[in-house]
């Protein structure tokens, strides 16, 4: 196996009162110069995850049990004031809307340099020098006018690049990407993953990637992990998870997805039905059963992890072996 | 150019006009204000027959000069106005941004003494304390300081809940912003413009509250010339010389009136630079 991953989360739980149990026992791995994608449906816990791992969860959640180790540290017992260190700093976060992740009040030079100086014992200029750099590194034309602006004075593609230039100032170890492309247009979308795998490339960089994008995936990750209801249901490095999807819900994702050339005219497109269930505390058994077209009594019960191969796991009763060619 | 704009524009050369002339004062009185003069009392003003070349808005009661008493009271009002304004911003918006960003039990104190705060009536108040230490400029600014906090701390209170959910607080807070960071440059400037509207609002109620505690005698005491007082030393005199009751009574309304309009103005005009 690899040495020490960079990020290891284990068993994570995070639940909102009593009633809902958001996260449930969510286990992944990061490694260095890695793209883990987190894919699932709205409202799986994908951004929970997310936010937890980086103990940023809002009033009212609450982590209730798992380890979360960065770098050989291990997060869960260090104060506020050390974790807040490490934030923006070795680990970095960039979020899903970005006509909204900049304070409307400051200058984009002066939002980009705060993040350096809070870190880092430099001056305002050095740190105003290393924002136009990688202002001018993630591909914006006219960086020395781009630092004098506010955030509204920017369109949302140039914000989004603003943001992971952002991202940057410290160059992180880990960066989390909660559904970075999401709310932008296709073309953007394409040259913002560009630029986050040629960083990675570049620095080495470990990217835990959250989307609900089949495409991005495709394009982006070595390893996928898919969620549903605040678990992870499948797990495999993303060719095989593309190759050989094992979990009945990876199926009916992957069938809900059109591809050129395969679909022909006038076909129908695979769906889901149903929707993802509220899940409480001391839920049991599998929470896809009720739209899953193979489910059975046993699926009422714990349910185990088994391997469909090497590093391929998933979270079902159904043998590996199950009919391809039927999908949920 | 619309009517909301032309009356904001009104509000603006009101509000600035009585701070120019408050400001330089002493440079534009005709008379000292002080200065009594039992031979011509009551000289009229100049639109009216009995009047006296020298006191364009004619003398009070002791033959002082109108005019320069109605330019030193602007001072005192917007003095009074100013004062307040800070004193109670500074409370209410530290009580409001605490209570909306930290919510829970420190939000349910602060809702708490809101909610007493707002139980206390004003006038009786000031009437208790005026009683207790006896009445001058600095005893009426604390009392309205200490008391008109709750709009402020209301406004602030709403407007922070807001701002605290918006992605950039949580942008800051991923990057390592510490929990002050984030209340003085995340949340702050984020809810100004709100306090700022606000804060014109509670001036103006500050400047009409002087006048109604100096003319219940409960405000700035004589001989200084608030425009409250001065309303107040005319009432006995409003039957045969009704001007001493008019300049200070449209004097108040026209700046409290210009207070509100630019005060609307300011609302409109943040609202459309921040939505642009």
């Amino acid at each position: 196996m690899t040495p020490e991953p960079l990020l290891e989360v284990a068993d994570l739980r995070v639940r909102f009162g009593a009633r809902v149990e958001a996260v449930r026992g969510v286990s992944l791995t990061v490694n260095k110069g890695e793209t883990h994608c987190l894919v699932g449906e709205s409202g799986c816990g994908k951004s929970v995850t997310a936010l937890a791992t980086m103990g940023l969860l809002a009033r009212g959640a609450v982590r209730s049990s798992g380890r979360l180790r960065f770098a050989g540290q291990d997060l869960t017992n260090l104060s506020e004031r050390e974790l807040s260190k490490l934030r923006g700093d070795r680990m970095a976060m960039i979020f899903q809307e970005p006509m909204t992740s900049l304070n409307p009040a400051f200058t984009i030079g002066s939002q980009m340099a705060e993040v350096m100086q809070r870190h880092r014992k430099v001056t305002r200029a050095e740190a105003m020098e290393r924002a136009g750099f990688l202002l001018f590194k993630v591909g914006i034309t006219n960086p020395a006018l781009r630092l004098g602006q506010f955030p509204h004075q920017l369109s949302g593609g140039l914000r989004q690049r603003v943001m992971i230039a952002m991202a940057l100032m410290c160059e992180p170890e880990l960066l989390i990407a909660d559904e970075p492309t999401t709310a932008l247009d296709v073309t953007v979308q394409a040259q913002i993953l560009r630029l986050l795998a040629g960083f990675q490339r570049e620095l080495g960089l470990g990217i835990l990637l959250i989307t609900h994008d089949l495409g991005v995936v495709a394009r982006v990750a070595h390893r996928v992990s898919v969620m549903y209801a605040g678990e992870v249901v499948e797990s495999a490095p993303a060719s095989q998870l593309f190759a050989n999807p094992t979990h009945p819900y990876t199926r009916g994702l992957l069938a809900s997805v059109p591809v050129p050339g395969k679909i022909a005219r006038g076909s129908r497109l695979g769906s889901i039905p149903g929707t993802v269930p509220r899940i409480g505390p001391g839920f049991a058994g599998c929470g896809f059963r009720d739209r899953c077209g193979h489910a059975s009594e046993a699926c009422a019960g714990p349910i185990a992890v088994q391997q469909a191969g090497p590093d391929h796991i998933y979270r079902c009763q159904l043998q590996a072996s199950w009919p391809q060619d039927q999908a949920a | 150019m619309n009517l909301r704009r032309l009356f904001a524009l009104l509000g603006l050369l009101i509000v600035g006009s009585t701070a120019i002339i408050a400001v330089f004062a002493p440079y534009l009185t005709p008379h000292d204000p002080f200065l009594q003069n039992l031979d011509g009392r009551m000289a009229a003003p100049f639109w009216l027959e009995g009047t006296v070349p020298g006191h364009l808005f004619g003398t009070d009661q002791l033959g002082r000069d109108y005019l320069s008493r109605l330019i030193y009271g602007a001072r005192i009002s917007l003095l009074i106005g100013t004062l307040v304004v800070i004193c109670s911003g500074l409370i209410g918006t530290s009580l409001g941004v605490l209570g909306g960003y930290f919510g829970g039990r420190i939000d349910a104190v602060v809702m708490f003494v809101i909610t007493c705060r707002l139980a206390i009536p004003l006038i009786l108040v000031a009437l208790t304390v005026v009683s207790f230490v006896g009445s001058s400029f600095t005893v009426v600014v604390l009392t309205l300081g200490l008391l008109l906090w709750e709009r402020f701390a209301v406004v602030a209170r709403t407007t922070t809940m807001q701002v605290r959910n918006l992605d950039y607080v949580a942008a800051a807070q991923a990057s390592g912003a510490s929990t002050w960071h984030i209340l003085l440059r995340e949340i702050l400037p984020n809810i100004a413009h709100h306090l700022v509207v606000v804060a014109t609002l509670e001036m103006a109620l500050a400047i009409l509250l002087e006048a109604a505690l100096s003319f219940l005698g409960l405000g700035v005491p004589s001989p200084l010339p608030s425009w409250g007082l001065m309303i107040s030393e005319a009432k006995d005199y409003m039957y045969f010389s009704p001007w001493v009751i008019m300049i200070p009574g449209v004097a108040l309304f026209v700046l409290v009136l210009g207070i509100n309009l630019l005060g609307d103005g300011l609302r409109d005009w943040l609202g459309a630079a921040r939505d642009a």
